[in-house]
């Protein structure tokens, strides 16, 4: 019976706020128990070496000490992976990064564990170090796994280019380089550990993907599935960047715990954090497009090379999203790309936010300006002349059957703030100490795990005989908002107001396997799946209505708390005496939802297929000002425009535009996690610089609603897309600004005013990095005079 | 290391305590008191996440050693509802949404109470420059800015119903 939804597209409160501003919401290390013990992880010195000796005897003899303990005291599978099973959860013969653990200490109290930790001796024989991707794929180059440091080479291929740069009349050919960024959820890593009374072990923790991280627990400690309950405390925030440093804490933890009998407490400092952490990946990307004077594109050849770090990690399916959509939403004939990832002695590097699209949305978006500037058009009409539309091939051979709404999210963007009007005025503005620009970047963007995986989740929605309702579900909540989207899409469902729900925080007992909470799937799978189980609830009440009243099924409605004759609306019993009536009449009260995503296909050797069941569109505007004298840009204005199928609830997908601008406007200006020689620099917030109040703008949000088959209700995503291109945005405003292009992230201080990074040495004072588009960017200069 | 004795009141509470001098203010509360509101992000003084008010006035409890809580007052965001009843910033962080992992949020409402406090009608500016010590992920701090602009209106109602 259709009638207007009550709780879907409404700003409803989050079903966890009232603890979390009260006080009471528990995170990881809000979690403790009598007779817990401290672990502590004992972490590598040397960035790469062998290990020929580590000596456990005086640190096992401290006093209040419990279990020392190293590889060799694993009883099962020592190393894991979600692709590639190379990490090791304790160092067996060899350390590969800094953030490695060698050994695990269990005391009475912290300070205890940290005094032993430092009695272990370990003696290293240092290895060569490999710290730069580009040095990784030398063939003298250290080798960190195996023979060959490559360890993924992902292709796209389409038509011929030979043939496309030969109709070409020009050439623009640019090299883009990004940074390790790190995650900063503010909540640093923590667990609980507990033996479990019929044997194995349950783990409460700040665990992002509980699913995994209990496979790789299990086979560590031979236990069956059953015998390893994790339990996700609230997360104080995780962006891609709870999985497998959290995989490792667990299989400590739970190690410890299980050789003491005891429960067992293990939480990183910030340092240790930064330290062990990976991080997104810095990439080295040359593109080389082949542009007609009309502006339209006949070739595009990019090569990309991800810097994987000391394990593979997520970057298989990380660097596989850059190659699909490496050409960003634009339609060319010809296209060659070729993505890799390399191993080096440097934080291994993972999911984050935008997984993988960051670094290719700034070298496309800096690619389309450069395209406008040498045709003599604006990056508006630029856009919108090459830009996707509905019916459009997309590089993988792709047909998109569904509203593209590219052109709609680029229009109502730069209406909002008067896009091309200010852009020509900022580009023929005399000199002058401060200098405002104005800048443009769009994005599509795959929903979901696409073909990287098998994609699908389930959820239990469960009515008391009061009348309450407890949802679980196998998609967990980081701070994104899922659990109230499933709690607001089940009390839908079933017609009741949300303070009915009871969202239950996601335990690996209690709900089946749903895949990793990560690309932007939280809403369109976990949204689904609730959608499901309250439907198959919804089928019980309403039968055991018609039953109780004698009127026919189809006449019958759920609403606002009651159950209602949908033809006169009279209300015929409340949602409570409902629910106690179908208990009476034995009908079940519990629905399992499950969903599974539309078919994806990917042909690995062709290079070519339905990458994924739905796109997201989105367009950014920043304005900024630059001052010439320091190279200081200030984000003044921000326009966010996505298309996010349909919102579930208003103000979370606000809180998405806001927070993913946010983190984009830190990755296009502010951070960066340096490592030289393998060594990282910052360690912690004093100086790895997080966007604060002072640094983000106001930013206009433009939801744009195309609702898409695919999602509940017809919701899409929006947690990755609104990250992907902020930094592009404010990268080609500064162009407008100044006329320099910054080739680098984050475009800093120097990279604004000098054209390069300074690097900062031990004895002081900074030193050149050198940088391969200094000539280029002189070139455009000229070419604006 | 000879323990010292604390006389301090927190959430409207006397404690006498005898911590170790070098423990720290966000210690005590944490593992002394079970006082978890309070939330460890960096323990340098950069994130405050660990913000509680000492005599009014926000600090950073990772910075406070335990002799310097003598005498002092301290709330924490457990203390922030009084008699059964959320602050108005905890209402109006609600409403916009202003939380979303929550962990920045008990560091934040003790900024923002310390603002309006002493700056019950602050601009947007005001806003910024009292959170600016505050580092939030999830947010862009839009939300947030609105919900404390919002909860000065708010304190302003009541207090001119009040009178
Ligand atoms: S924990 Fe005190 S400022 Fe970060
Ligand atoms: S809400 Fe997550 S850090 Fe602020």
């Amino acid at each position: 019976m259709p009638h207007p939804h009550t709780i879907i597209g409404k700003p409803a409160r989050r079903v966890d706020a009232l603890g979390k501003v009260t006080g009471t919401a528990k995170f990881a290390e809000d979690y403790s128990v009598a007779h817990q013990l401290f672990g502590k992880v004992l972490r590598a010195t040397q960035p790469h070496a062998r290990i020929l000796r580590i000596d456990t005897l005086k640190a096992a003899q401290l006093d209040g000490v419990e279990a020392v303990l190293t590889a060799d005291d694993i009883p099962g599978e020592k190393a894991f992976g979600i692709v590639i099973k190379n990490q090791a959860i304790l160092a067996l013969d060899r350390v590969r990064y800094l953030g490695d653990g060698v050994a695990l200490v269990a005391a009475r109290t912290k300070e205890i564990a940290e005094r032993a930790s430092a009695l272990i001796e370990v003696e290293y024989d240092p290895l060569s170090v490999v710290s730069d991707p580009e040095e990784a794929l030398k063939p003298d180059a250290p080798k960190i796994h195996g023979d060959d440091n490559t360890f993924v080479h992902h292709k796209v291929r389409k038509g011929d280019i030979t043939k496309g740069f030969a109709e070409a009349d020009f050439i623009i050919e640019r090299r883009f380089k990004t940074q390790f960024v790190e995650h900063s959820y503010i909540e640093p890593e923590a667990v609980l550990a507990e033996p479990l009374e019929h044997g194995g072990v349950r783990i409460t923790g700040s665990v992002q993907n509980l699913f995994s991280s209990r496979r790789s627990v299990a086979a560590a400690l031979t236990l069956d599935l059953n015998k390893v309950q994790i339990i996700q405390s609230t997360l104080g925030g995780s962006f891609g960047g709870k999985d497998e440093v959290m995989t490792s804490m667990c299989c400590r933890a739970a190690l410890l715990a299980m050789r003491t009998g005891k429960p067992v407490k293990m939480v990183n400092t910030r340092e240790e954090s930064f330290l062990e952490s990976y991080k997104r990946h810095p990439y080295v990307m040359e593109y080389r497009w082949g542009g007609k004077n009309d502006g339209s594109i006949t070739a595009m050849e990019i090569r990309c090379i991800a810097d994987g770090g000391a394990y593979a990690s997520m970057s298989p399916f990380v660097t596989w999203r850059s190659a699909v959509q490496a050409t960003g939403p634009y339609y060319c004939e010809n296209v060659k790309t070729d993505v890799y990832a390399v191993y080096t002695n440097n934080n291994y590097t993972g999911a984050m936010r935008g997984f993988g699209s960051p670094q290719v949305n700034f070298a496309i978006e800096s690619m389309m300006d450069e395209l406008a500037e040498r045709v003599g058009k604006d990056p508006l009409e630029i856009r919108l002349q090459n830009g996707f539309e509905r019916g459009a091939l997309t590089a993988t051979g792709q047909r998109l059957n569904h509203t593209v709404s590219l052109k709609e999210v680029l229009t109502r963007a730069a209406h909002e703030i008067g896009f091309q009007e200010k852009w020509s005025r900022y580009r023929n503005a005399p000199d002058g100490a401060k200098k405002r620009g104005i800048g443009i970047a769009c994005s599509y963007r795959g929903v979901s795990l696409g073909a990287e995986g098998a994609d699908a989740a389930g959820a239990i929605v469960s009515v008391q005989t009061d009348g309450s309702v407890i949802v679980s579900a196998g998609i967990t909540d980081m701070g994104q908002g899922a659990q109230t989207q499933m709690s607001q899409i089940a009390a839908e469902v079933l017609g009741i107001s949300m303070d009915r729900v009871q969202f239950l925080n996601t335990n690996t007992s209690g709900v089946p396997d749903s895949g990793p909470t990560v690309a932007s799937r939280g809403t369109i799978m976990g949204g689904s799946a609730a959608k499901n189980a309250a439907e198959t609830v919804r089928v019980s009440l309403i039968a055991a209505a018609s039953e109780m009243t004698g009127l026919p099924a189809d006449t019958l409605d759920l609403r606002e708390d009651y159950l209602v004759d949908a033809s006169t609306g009279e209300r015929l019993s409340t949602f409570s005496e409902l629910a106690a009536e179908c208990f009476r009449q034995g009908k079940p009260l519990y629905g399992f939802g499950w969903h599974k995503s539309p078919k994806t296909s990917w042909h690995d050797e062709e290079g070519r297929g339905e990458a994924y069941f739905t796109f997201v569109y989105g367009a950014n505007i920043a304005e900024v000002e630059v001052d010439t004298e320091t190279g200081k840009v200030d984000v003044i204005d921000f326009v966010s425009a996505h298309d996010v199928g349909k919102a579930i609830n208003r103000n979370t997908v606000l809180g998405q535009f806001y927070g993913g601008a946010a983190m984009g406007l830190g990755y296009g200006l502010l951070e960066e996690f340096e490592i030289e020689d393998a060594r990282p620099k910052q360690l912690n917030f004093d100086e790895y610089l997080l966007p604060t109040s002072m640094d983000v703008p106001r930013i206009h949000p433009i939801i744009v609603e195309n609702e898409d088959a695919a999602g509940p209700y017809g919701a899409k995503s929006v947690g990755e897309p609104t990250n992907e291109i902020a930094a592009p945005a404010v990268v080609n405003a500064i162009f407008n600004a100044t006329g320099k292009r910054v080739f680098e992230l984050p475009a800093n201080l120097e990279r604004v005013l000098l054209g390069h990074a300074l690097r900062r040495t031990s004895d002081r004072g900074a030193v050149l990095k050198d940088s391969a588009n200094d000539a280029e960017s002189c070139k455009t200069r000229r070419s604006r005079e | 290391m000879t323990r010292v004795t604390v006389k301090t009141t927190i959430n409207h509470r006397k404690y006498e305590l005898a911590p170790d001098p070098n423990q720290t203010l966000l210690d005590i509360l944490r593992e002394e008191l079970g006082l978890t509101g309070t939330k460890r992000g960096c323990e340098i003084g950069q994130c405050g996440a660990c913000t509680v008010l000492i005599d009014g006035r926000a600090a950073n409890s990772c910075l406070v050693l335990a002799p310097q809580i003598d005498g002092k007052e301290i709330l924490t965001v457990e203390g922030l509802a009084s008699d059964g009843r959320l602050h108005p910033l905890q209402e109006s962080f609600m409403d916009h949404d202003a939380v979303h992992c929550g962990f920045c949020t008990p560091g934040m409402l003790m900024s923002a109470k310390d603002l309006l406090d002493h700056a019950p009608h602050p601009s947007e500016e005001e806003i910024r420059v009292g959170i600016s010590g505050n580092l939030c992920r999830c947010t862009g701090y839009v939300q947030i800015v609105d919900a404390i602009h919002d909860a000065a209106e708010r304190l302003g109602k009541k207090e001119r119903i009040e009178n």
